[in-house]
């Protein structure tokens, strides 16, 4: 049985939530929803789009157990309540759902603390490379070429941050990127990550139609065309050294153009497909490297 | 019971240790915990205990420290952190969410300046800095009180009527780092004071959300709650008092601690130790035929508005001596007390010993000579002890 034709009893996020149409923390919420199965979760969320989305009190969206923290509070929040359901001998799974701005900036310390901790934490960033709940900021995520509310007027000039060799160089035991546009891999590492012990990294790009300017209906499309053309490889990491190649890209002009082109945040900068060609490359031939480093192991 | 000679750095940990072990019937502790001088033999104190059902977590700053509490506490276990200063500073918006959630966390903060300049030394600026963060406030005076203090904190903490995190302040050095005779309790005395925590509102496996979004007419109502809560710590506390002495045999003091009140017309107001160099000169006053007397304020949040109001009924002279300054202002201390000193009574603040500034006897001295000597009150007066 295919695991997209299994229904979800429990949703994570319930209907009638306050995300924008098309929004890839949407999609990735009801991913995990599929992958969650009868496992207990609790979620912990700090300041981003998906708190919002959490809606008014005493109503909530959520359709499990929820923590909202301060915007760098969501690994340090989550290792407390790990520690008292290990405590006391339950199984739940802890997993912080952050977004890029508490991942890759205002919560780096406190995130690489629980990762150096080993803490068993499942921790998922939605990256949807901007501030989008404070209306569109650049944050280290932010790639080369887009245009934020607050970047220079070509466009960011910065590269994006790679989180991925953060988390390898921590050396926790599971670190993945997903795609929402390829969801039998999605599903699989995002059950693997909830049933392993210690900390686990999932690193999810998701489409904000709102910040990148394009279409709602493109947001899987957006996401195919990015693994597609190099730009967000879809890896494994196991303890820091194992990597795995999960879908292999084409690194077509071609998909990546559509990219660009689909999105108008790169429209200012006017950046072209060979402009970041070189910077894929770059990525991936280190990529490479490291995956026949390790497999000489 | 035994008597032991430890700093109050100590005493905190050890009254942490036996709070947490005493849950273990229940959900059991954890704490954040990062160092800081004057806290740091707290958290180490705690770092090498064998915890019957509990958890340290050694983190990288004090916002993590308190939000592993916020976490932990959220689950349903005790939770303690400690920190002074610059700690507070930086774990400050999470102090207000362990507050605003309701949760009963205890810390205790060995009060210091902040820096840079870096100093080291005591001063009440730090934990009045989170005056309106929605925490209990007490302020010890010696070791015994830290140690006790603790142990009251998670009772009035826990009580379902309160539910709201509680700050032990101790003055660095001058407590954290002294070593005194101490009376520290046994685990079997701590668990017959402390029952197992349950906390109501925790997280369970039903999907409850904690910490979602308030509209103004939601933050309005829940605030209200937060202060009426806050209203029920006098009648906690003194029950919280009252237990104490029938499990330990020694009663914590008040909220507020009259020395010599009776046939008062002048009083010295103060916080922490220095009210004992004021209990002094009041004695030495009062060998001279003046009526002074002197208050110690231990409770500061909830502030003991009414109770003070009756003790300074009728009093003409109220001076008031703050470690700590709002620049600007005045002592904070100060900035309360006026308000409810008798009326046309002269309230005189004086800032002395901030930034861990030694304050002698001959300095309460020139106070008490200064407020029985003026016709009515001026701007607080800045005074360097090192003069
Ligand atoms: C300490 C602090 N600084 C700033 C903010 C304001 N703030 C709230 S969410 C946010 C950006 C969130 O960005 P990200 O983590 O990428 O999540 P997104 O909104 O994009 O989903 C900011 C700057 C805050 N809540 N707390
Ligand atoms: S702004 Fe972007 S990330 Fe936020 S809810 Fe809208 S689409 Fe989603
Ligand atoms: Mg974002």
């Amino acid at each position: 049985m295919s695991v997209m034709s299994e229904c979800p009893t429990r949703q994570i996020l319930n209907p009638g939530n306050s995300n924008c149409g098309g929004c890839g923390a949407t999609s990735g919420l009801s991913l995990l929803s599929r992958a969650m199965e009868e496992r207990k979760i609790q979620i912990v969320i700090p300041a981003c789009c998906s708190a919002v989305a959490a809606g008014l009190f005493p109503n909530s969206v959520y359709g499990v157990p929820a923590l909202l923290t301060t915007f760098a509070a969501t690994a340090s929040g989550a290792t407390g309540l790990s520690v008292v359901a290990r405590l006391n001998g339950e199984d739940t799974r802890v997993v912080c759902w952050a977004g890029d701005g508490g991942t890759y900036d205002i919560g780096m310390a406190t995130l690489s603390a629980a990762a150096e901790r080993n803490e068993d934490i499942l921790y998922i960033c939605y990256d949807n490379e901007i501030y989008g709940n404070t209306g569109g900021q650049r944050s280290s995520a932010t790639p080369h070429g887009a245009t934020t509310t607050n970047t220079p007027p070509g466009g960011k000039v910065e590269v994006k941050k790679d989180i991925m060799e953060i988390m390898a160089a921590h050396r926790v035991p599971y670190a993945a990127t997903v795609s929402i546009a390829h969801h039998e891999d999605a599903i699989r590492k995002m059950r693997y990550a909830l049933d392993q012990r210690g900390f686990r990294f999932l690193h999810l790009l998701s489409p904000c139609p709102t910040g990148w300017k394009s279409e709602p209906s493109q947001g899987v499309e957006l996401v195919r065309l990015a693994v597609r053309s190099g730009l967000f490889p879809l890896i494994e990491i196991f303890d820091g050294k194992r990597r795995v190649v999960n879908v292999e890209p084409d690194f077509s002009n071609d998909a990546l153009a559509k990219y660009l082109h689909l999105q108008r945040r790169f429209r200012k900068s006017g950046i072209e497909p060979e402009a970041l060609a070189p910077e894929i490359e770059e990525h991936w031939s280190a990529l490479r490297a490291k995956v026949k480093c390790f497999e000489e192991v | 019971m035994a008597l032991q000679l430890i700093s109050a750095n100590h005493a905190a940990g050890m009254a942490a240790t036996m709070a947490g072990n005493a849950n273990r019937s229940a959900r059991g502790f954890c704490a954040g915990l990062y160092p800081i001088t004057p806290s740091t033999e707290c958290m180490e104190y705690l770092c090498v205990q064998e915890l019957l059902k509990g958890q340290v977590v050694r983190v990288e700053s004090e916002h993590s420290a308190m939000g592993v509490c916020i976490g932990a506490a959220a689950s349903g276990a005790r939770t303690f952190t400690t920190t002074s200063s610059n700690g507070l500073a930086y774990m400050a918006e999470n102090v207000y969410v362990a507050a605003l959630m309701r949760l009963p966390v205890v810390m205790v903060a060995a009060n210091r300046a902040l820096g840079p300049p870096w100093n080291l030394w005591a001063d009440h600026g730090d934990s009045l800095m989170l005056r309106d963060s929605g925490w209990v406030q007490l302020y010890c005076a010696d070791n015994q009180e830290v140690f006790d203090s603790v142990l009251m904190a998670y009772r009035i903490a826990e009580d379902r009527r309160v539910l709201l995190p509680v700050m032990v302040c101790q003055e660095g050095f001058i407590l954290s780092h002294s070593m005194v005779e101490t009376e520290v309790s046994s685990q079997e005395e701590v668990d017959l004071y402390l029952p197992p925590l349950d906390l109501p509102h925790r997280l369970r496996d039903d999907a409850r959300t904690m910490g979602g979004v308030d509209t103004p007419a939601v933050t309005e109502a829940h605030r209200a709650q937060h202060h009426e809560a806050m209203s029920q710590v006098f009648e906690v506390y003194r029950e919280a008092q009252e237990e104490f002495e029938a499990k330990f045999g020694r009663r914590p003091p008040d909220l507020l601690v009259p020395y010599k009140m009776d046939d008062a017309e002048v009083v010295l107001i103060s916080m922490g130790t220095i009210s004992s160099t004021v209990d002094h000169i009041v004695d030495e006053a009062r060998s001279r035929g003046v009526k002074v007397g002197s208050i110690r304020v231990r409770g500061y949040r909830p502030f003991p508005e009414l109770q003070l109001k009756e003790m300074l009924g009728g009093i003409g002279r109220v001076g008031v001596l703050d470690r700590d300054i709002s620049l600007g202002f005045g002592g904070v201390l100060w900035g309360e007390v006026r308000g409810v000193a008798a009326p046309g009574a002269i309230s005189q603040g004086y800032i002395l010993g901030v930034g861990g500034g030694d304050v002698r006897p001959k300095h309460i001295e020139a106070v008490l000579k200064d407020l029985l000597e003026r016709d009515s009150a001026e701007a607080p007066i800045v005074m360097e002890t090192n003069l």
